[in-house]
């Protein structure tokens, strides 16, 4: 097996590395064949591990693969580890990465950095499958790294605009932040567990909760909750929970299969990952599981809020993103870690789909992203109509599609816990379920009903993309209505996680809501009976109707209305600006503080020119004593000798 | 009056100051500075051949015997440097030789 | 008695000719008082029985040695007003180190040594004692690596002394080995294609 893991990870970066460094020599054609034969490899491969998991009941396995360095007690390993978790993710990852590998065919058919794209996707999945399947927290660090540096890369793809330069710093900054966290949380755990091994520290997790450390003298804080606290801050950078989600908006700067892949499906749910890995840590930690609770909550209401304001249809989705994540982070709060990675895959299908789709609209239009120039291409493109529309359904959780299963599920958890907390979250993934449903279908409706807006330049060449962006689209259509149906019960309810994951509770709120469960199908007409999300689902669709089919005059007159509530969100709540303005404005003073009296005179001045300076002083000296002048060396030596001599002779 | 260890001492003792005082002296002049070492060498053989006959010990004299060695070839490269001097700068007088002035 | 009348005749002689190559206003006066010293250092060693270091010292220093450096000397025809010039300048500082490590050494000897260094030379050796057999068994056998490295050293004299004086001379005929072995056939014969009847 250790050869079949080990192929899945290699795969990709084998094929990377050939169209990364020979990209030249394979051509556009071999490039994407490479890359896609790669990936296809590790997706096979993957299906297979999953199946093997699954199905015939393979044990876990937990093994060195090689070890790197060995420090005092500390060995530095990449391992695997392949449970039903990582078995999930390697295939949801491989199976998105395939998809967005052959669309990027059709969507960067133009582009001069073919192959160099191509190169760093793959990169990207071999980056994101080294992090999924680790079984160490170092390995899970480069994993989390390399994907952050991947993401740099592919979102300042488009390198001559100026945008996209500053958007990738941004995402770099902001995820440094976030990593920096990560980091002091692996060091706090390496400090008092004296390992990296996930088992090891998952079994001294009862003991370390006991423990407390002083950070600022006479504060006892736990250990562990201080551990965890600082793997979320990790997971908050990479998985953009507020207040570092201000980097995924901008990233969509990057070429759409990118957003699709990194900043909606895969990289950014390795926090979600992360946090559901560490639940044995988690668990144990009631602080750290509120907070996550209380940042989920809030990421998944008010970043929904910003996309109903947004024109730029990839920033709907990409807001849409955020606060799907926000939901994703809550489960994680409410101990549903198993709800929350359902939710992560059946997202990570519809949202890819939504991302595709959109990316279609896009390049139909040639790279025309804003939706006031769009509107009614429902006959111009149906395939992506129609594709669009179920991943709209699955994203605001109508009854049937994938997401509903998911987001229903989830928000019954919340409503089930008991973490503090708890009450907060579920009134805002409540709500948030109708403002998800009003930003989604205002951008459908936009874009594909309503009066036509488009530029006639585009018009005329406006038609059906080619059958590598529409198959892509097809194939994450499937599992978008149909994964729910077949997985809810397995995953979600079933003992699929159990090797993986641990909840304290017993029965954790997802098996308390499993009791419940007798079937798909009940659980929908349970939905419709019972629950109030589907109404919010259906109100959320029907404002969006009204407002911008039936009386589109309408949302311009609540905007001169809600003037000062329009401008908080079109500021998007001055994030930016206070990252800018107090944030940055002050480092950069602090930074200029230490550059000018630090480094220029400190250490320029005084350490490094001062001690040339010194030397130099002396040297102007001594340098008199060098004549030049061979007697004046040896009457040096001859008194040097009676001195010594006369020392020797007095001395005793 | 016998002839002690200590006669032969303090001959060369009075041999290792004359020798240094002609360092002082010949200051400008190399191969007087040579010759002073050799001077200089001779003084210090001395003592190791008292020794080695006052403790009847024939060690003594094997390194006498090195120190000519080492100070017959020193001698010789001293003076095929002065020679090459001479040959590039018409002159061996030590006061013109501070090329090496810092 | 009569080898401490030696002692002294051959250590005044050979003091003054200490004090002669010192203070002789032409080198090669210096040289020739210095053989004397090392003649009368020679003389003196044969009252300490080291009899084969005398006989080198008088063959390599006196033979060889000091003849080098009269030769030296003498073909370099330095002119000596131009070296002496300032010849007492640092005669004070001279004398005044000069006599500071005498009496640190006098010192040592006489006051701080009394009782170690004036024993009395011991007993001469026996008639049947060979001083040259006896350095050659030490130096032959406990002391033979030391003996090569002497040897080395000499090598790297002579090496050293006749690559430092060797000079190219400009204009000399020497043979170049390395593009005689080198040669080809092109490079000293030259096919020329003649045609006889043009000849007329």
């Amino acid at each position: 097996m250790e050869g079949i893991y080990l192929a899945i990870v290699l795969a990709p970066l084998i094929a990377a590395i050939t169209v990364g460094l020979f990209g030249n020599q394979v051509g556009r054609a071999g490039a994407h064949w490479i890359t896609i034969l790669g990936v296809g490899i590790s997706f096979a491969l993957s299906l297979f591990v999953l199946k093997g998991i699954v199905f015939d009941g393979v044990p876990v396995f937990n093994e060195t693969i090689y070890r790197w360095a060995t420090v005092g007690d500390l060995s530095m390993e990449i391992g695997f580890l392949i449970d039903h978790l990582t078995a999930l993710m390697i295939a949801v990852v491989t199976f998105v990465s395939l998809t967005v590998h052959i669309y990027t065919i059709g969507y960067m058919h133009d582009d001069d950095g073919y192959q160099r794209f191509f190169s760093y996707i793959s990169l990207f999945t071999f980056a994101m499958l080294m992090l999924v399947m680790s079984n160490n927290f170092l390995q899970l660090f480069f994993g989390w790294e390399a994907v952050g540096v991947v993401s740099y890369l592919l979102i300042g793809f488009w390198f001559k605009r100026e945008t996209a330069i500053f958007a990738n710093m941004k995402a770099f900054l902001v995820n440094r932040v976030g990593d920096f966290g990560f980091l002091l949380g692996i060091a706090t755990i390496l400090m008092f567990t004296g390992s990296l091994d996930y088992y090891q520290v998952f079994a001294l997790a009862g003991n370390l909760s006991e423990e407390t450390i002083q950070i600022f003298p006479g504060t006892e804080w736990s250990v562990l909750s201080l551990a965890c606290i600082c793997l979320f801050v990790g997971a908050m950078g990479k998985s953009a929970q507020m207040p570092l989600h201000v980097w995924l908006p901008d990233s969509m700067e990057g070429p759409t299969p990118i957003s699709a892949l990194i900043h909606a499906a895969t990289m950014v749910t390795a926090g979600i990952f992360m946090v559901a890995r560490m639940s044995p840590l988690f668990e144990y930690s009631q602080t750290a599981l509120s907070v996550v609770l209380v940042i989920g909550a809030t990421t998944a209401i008010f970043t929904g809020l910003l996309g109903i304001v947004q024109q730029d249809i990839k920033r709907v989705v990409a807001y849409s993103t955020l606060s799907q994540l926000g939901y994703m982070t809550v489960a994680l709060g409410a101990s549903a870690y198993a709800a929350s990675i359902f939710h992560l895959m059946t997202h990570a299908f519809f949202k890819a789909l939504l991302f595709l789709a959109a990316g279609s609209v896009i390049i139909a239009l040639h790279h025309e992203q804003d939706i006031r120039k769009m509107g009614g291409l429902k006959k111009y493109m149906p395939i992506t109509y129609w594709t669009a529309l179920i991943g709209t359904l699955a994203l605001v959780g109508f009854p049937g599609f994938s997401g509903f299963f998911s987001k229903d599920a989830l928000i019954e958890v919340v409503h089930l816990s008991t973490t503090p907390g708890a009450h907060y979250a579920y009134w805002c993934v409540l709500l948030g379920v109708f403002v998800t449903a009003l930003y989604s279908f205002r951008m459908f409706f936009i874009v594909f009903h309503g009066e036509e807006r488009i530029d006639p330049h585009a018009k005329k060449t406006l038609k059906e993309s080619p059958a590598v962006i529409t198959v892509p689209l097809i194939m994450l259509a499937v599992p978008s209505v149909l994964i729910g149906w077949f997985t809810i019960g397995p995953v979600l309810f079933g003992e699929f996680f159990n090797d993986s994951i641990f909840v304290l509770q017993d029965p954790g709120v997802v098996a308390q809501l499993g009791q419940e469960f007798h079937g798909p199908l009940t659980f929908i007409a349970h939905a419709a009976t019972s629950s109030v999300t589907l109404y919010m689902v259906l109100a959320g669709a029907l404002t969006a109707w009204f407002l911008y089919l039936k009386r589109p005059d309408l949302p311009g007159r609540f905007r001169e209305r809600f003037a000062l509530f329009y401008k908080v969100l079109d500021n998007k709540y001055y994030f930016d600006w206070f990252n800018e303005i107090v944030i940055s404005k002050n480092i950069r003073l602090l930074a200029s503080l230490f550059w000018r009296i630090g480094d220029e005179v400190l250490i320029d001045g005084i350490v490094v020119n001062g001690t040339a300076q010194t030397i130099r002083l002396f040297s102007r000296l001594i340098r008199t004593l060098q004549s030049g002048y061979l007697y004046h060396y040896a009457f040096a030596m001859i008194i040097g000798l009676a001195v010594i001599l006369g020392w020797l002779v007095f001395s005793y | 009056m016998i002839v002690t260890v200590t006669h032969y001492l303090v001959l060369a003792a009075v041999l290792f100051s004359l020798s240094v005082a002609g360092i002082f002296i010949n200051r400008k002049n190399v191969i007087l500075l040579l010759m002073c070492i050799e001077l200089m060498l001779l003084a210090v053989n001395f003592n190791f051949i008292t020794f080695s006959r006052m403790l009847g010990d024939e060690l003594g004299q094997i390194f006498v015997f090195f120190i000519l060695t080492v100070a017959a070839a020193e001698s010789a490269i001293g003076l095929a440097i002065l020679v090459v001097l001479f040959r590039t700068r018409q002159s061996i007088n030590v006061e013109e030789l501070n090329s090496l002035k810092g | 008695m009569i080898t401490s009348f030696l002692f002294y005749a051959f250590s005044l002689i050979l003091v003054l000719a200490a004090l002669g190559v010192i203070t002789s206003r032409n080198p090669v006066h210096s040289a020739l008082f210095l053989v004397l010293s090392f003649v009368q250092s020679a003389l003196l060693w044969l009252l300490l029985e080291a009899e084969f270091l005398a006989v080198v010292l008088i063959l390599v220093y006196v033979g060889a040695v000091m003849v080098l450096f009269l030769f030296v000397v003498m073909m370099l025809d330095v002119g000596i007003e131009e070296v002496k010039e300032g010849f007492t300048r640092y005669l004070p500082v001279g004398v005044l180190v000069a006599i500071i490590v005498v009496a640190e050494i006098v010192y040592i000897i006489w006051y701080r040594g009394q009782d170690i260094f004036s024993v009395v030379l011991p007993e001469p050796y026996p008639e049947t004692y060979s001083n040259t057999q006896a350095l050659g068994g030490l130096l032959y056998t406990e002391h033979v690596y030391a003996f090569e490295l002497a040897a080395v050293i000499l090598l790297l004299a002579i090496v050293a002394a006749i690559s430092l004086t060797m000079r190219q001379r400009p204009g000399l005929k020497i043979q170049s080995i390395a593009q005689q072995v080198a040669v080809k056939r092109e490079d000293r014969v030259r096919l020329v294609k003649v045609d006889p009847s043009e000849d007329r």
